[in-house]
């Protein structure tokens, strides 16, 4: 479609059409419309705004879009979560909850309403010994971390709410902010198991902090940038015309992509590092203390956070917003940023259903003596990788079989060194 | 190798995942108020009273004798027998109350009910908002119809109706040939003279039911206790002649 059908399509709305592609910004967008579709919606509302107040507009929308996406996203995850858990136990999972004031039930989409609805109207208790300011703030600030992190995340082309340089820098920096708020919830709460399941959360988000920043650190060596947005346009292009440049599809990429990931189950406390919320250890872990819409929001900052790290890990390994295949791109960039994001969640859900929780020995231990020389030794072998760029030929191979091996051949020792204690149990009574 | 267990895993999930949504045997869930599974014969709590024909109060097997009552361990049941304007017992129950709150679904009554008059249900949606009232169930709401016996206890049921039957049938011949005796003997000391039987033999196709009871409990071989006909004055009964001390369950009976 040219640009001409297009402002033919739309007189009213042709001029800043043709304002915004003289930007040089934009110019380099695809040309689709339904790929321009959100900045489109935007430009309507907000074009014929003076300047400075455009500017403010833009940004307010940016937040609200983001801010509600994401917050329906959390409340469709969490029946998600719990329909696709039941399907894996064999059970139908939340189905009675309809939408309200019909008697459609629609598989429990009403659930999540409902249960809205049941945080916002119980009673919000705080212990009488408790530290009031305290207990307050850590909810909010948990949740206004986990927020933070959404403003470097790149939807789409151009659909990045703030360009920064350092926007991965950013991104974890917000991020670690979450390991305060939690505990701070667990002081603040002046409960045993709250302070005993805070201190194992600073154990354990403090260790796999380490392995989660290191697993990336190759992305930016072959990125040569900080920024988010670079990071994606560095996965563009296709080989043979049909694999696409992402980093998954390396050796380091895809070594690095496992130990994010497993980072980022134990940095957004899902099972099976959810240790610091072990219900069966520590009733509800720095939780326990909370109710009512405080427990909602501790909830919601850990799907954001779990959302959040998703998003990183497209961003990073996954390429971004790209297609898989060039043909695909019609479709667009934010459709497919949207799909990876719920592959990866799914992922997450399935792990959860999967995997029964670690003890806090074997957490650290994982953490300490297998991931983080994983990660290092990854360094090396990324270092290897962008120094071989210009094999060609036979040595293509050769650089993917010595790769491949610096890969594996750690993994495999390492893997036998740490299990060989753990293996094969033999249960004698039972 | 390390993590290949946890591949594995992963594949049992996806595996029941997958397999919940196309394979019946293994979503098995029975979604309740919408679906009910099959109830076991066997099954039973609390009792109801049996009614042949279709009239549910008159066509009763309960005679009211009481027997039940005497029996129940927690002291559930409790019954006024039907007395006629001139005080004869009619040979029901003028109330009949279990509270179902104090019942412990141990068949008792039923084991010694030799009528086949008191039957286990399988009654389990009980939950009521009142338990002064709703708990307590009048005769009216114990009554159900054999068919319903049948329906829910098929082999035990149709045990009970073929013995019930052959008692009729024995009962039947015993009456016809007592007629035919004492129409013989009418005959022989005073021909001409036809008065009726003192207990004419019920024509065994329209039996009114609990008609054909008496001559059943009568031929019945051995009955555990015998039938205790209630030969007390109400106010006897009421005050003294009860051993079962009034019940708190039936306030104002």
């Amino acid at each position: 479609m040219t640009l001409v059908q297009l402002s033919r399509v739309t007189p009213g709305v042709s001029d800043w059409f043709f304002q915004s592609l003289s930007s040089p910004f934009i110019a380099a967008a695809g040309d689709s419309r339904l790929e321009r579709l959100p900045i489109i919606a935007r430009d309507l509302l907000t074009s014929r705004l003076p300047e400075p107040w455009r500017w403010w507009l833009n940004s307010l929308l940016a937040i609200l879009v983001v801010l509600f996406g994401f917050a329906i996203l959390f409340a469709l995850l969490t029946l998600v979560e719990r329909k696709v858990l039941g399907r894996v136990q064999n059970r139908p999972g939340p189905n009675r909850t309809g939408l309200p004031f019909t008697k459609l039930r629609l598989f429990g989409l009403g659930q999540p309403l409902a249960d809205g609805i049941k945080m916002l109207t119980k009673e919000d208790i705080v212990p009488r010994s408790a530290d009031k300011l305290l207990h307050f703030l850590a909810p909010v600030a948990l949740l206004a971390f986990s927020i933070l992190t959404f403003a470097v995340l790149p939807f789409g082309r151009n659909l990045v709410p703030v360009e920064l340089d350092a926007g991965i820098l950013y991104f974890f920096a917000a991020g670690a902010g979450t390991e305060l708020a939690v505990f701070m919830a667990g002081w603040a709460s002046r409960n045993k198991y709250s302070l005993l399941a805070a201190m194992r959360a600073l154990a354990q988000l403090i260790s796999y902090e380490l392995p989660l920043l290191l697993s990336f650190v190759p992305v930016i060596m072959m990125a040569g940038t900080l920024s988010t947005t670079g990071v994606v346009e560095a996965q563009a292009g296709w080989k043979f015309g049909f694999i696409p440049h992402w980093h998954v599809l390396t050796p380091w990429g895809f070594a690095a992509f496992v130990i994010f990931m497993v980072s980022a189950l134990a940095e957004s406390n899902r099972s099976p590092f959810d240790l610091p919320e072990a219900e069966s250890e520590l009733i509800a872990g720095h939780l326990t203390e909370y109710s009512g819409f405080k427990y909602a929001l501790f909830f919601m900052a850990e799907y954001f956070g779990m959302c959040a790290l998703s998003a990183m890990a497209v961003t990073l390994f996954l390429g971004g917003w790209r297609a898989p295949l060039p043909f695909l791109e019609i479709v667009p960039s934010y459709v497919w940023f949207a799909l990876k994001l719920f592959a990866l969640l799914f992922g997450f859900i399935w792990i959860r259903a999967t995997f029964p929780r670690l003890r806090i020995d074997q957490l650290t231990r994982f953490a300490w003596k297998f991931l983080v020389p994983m990660a290092l030794i990854n360094l090396g072998t990324a270092a290897f990788w962008s120094l071989t760029c210009n094999w060609s030929g036979p040595l293509q191979l050769a650089r993917w079989a010595i790769a491949l091996a610096l890969v594996a051949g750690p993994f495999v020792v390492m893997g036998r060194k740490l299990s060989r204690d753990y293996a094969p149990r033999t249960y004698r009574y039972a | 190798m390390l993590g290949i267990g946890l591949l594995k895993g992963l594949g049992v999930t996806a595996k029941n995942l997958v397999g919940s949504f196309h394979d019946p045997a293994r979503l098995v869930t029975t979604e309740y108020p919408e679906q009910r599974t099959k109830l076991p014969e066997n099954y039973r709590n609390f009792p109801f009273l049996v009614y042949d024909g279709t009239a549910a109060i008159d066509g009763l097997r309960c005679v009211a004798c009481k027997i039940c009552e005497v029996e129940c361990p927690p002291q559930c049941i409790y019954i006024i027998p039907d007395r006629d304007e001139k005080g004869r017992p009619t040979k029901k129950p003028k109330v009949f109350d279990i509270d179902i709150s104090v019942c412990m679904s141990c068949q008792i009554c039923v084991e010694v009910c030799p009528f086949d008059a008191i039957k286990m249900d399988q009654q389990y949606e009980i939950a009521e908002a009142d338990r002064f009232d709703r708990l307590l169930l009048k005769r009216e709401a114990l009554a159900k119809p054999n068919s319903y016996y049948q329906e829910i206890h098929p082999a035990e049921a149709a045990q009970v109706d073929a013995m019930l039957a052959e008692a009729r049938r024995k009962a039947d011949a015993k009456a016809k040939a007592a007629a035919e005796a004492a129409a013989a003997k009418a005959a022989t000391a005073k021909p001409g003279a036809a008065n009726p039987p003192t207990r004419p033999p019920a024509p065994s196709g329209s039996t009114p039911a609990t008609a054909a009871m008496k001559p059943a409990t009568a031929a019945m071989p051995e009955p555990a206790v015998p039938p205790v006909q209630p030969t007390q004055t109400p106010a006897e009964n009421s005050a003294t002649g009860n051993p079962v001390a009034p019940k708190t369950g039936t306030p104002g009976a």
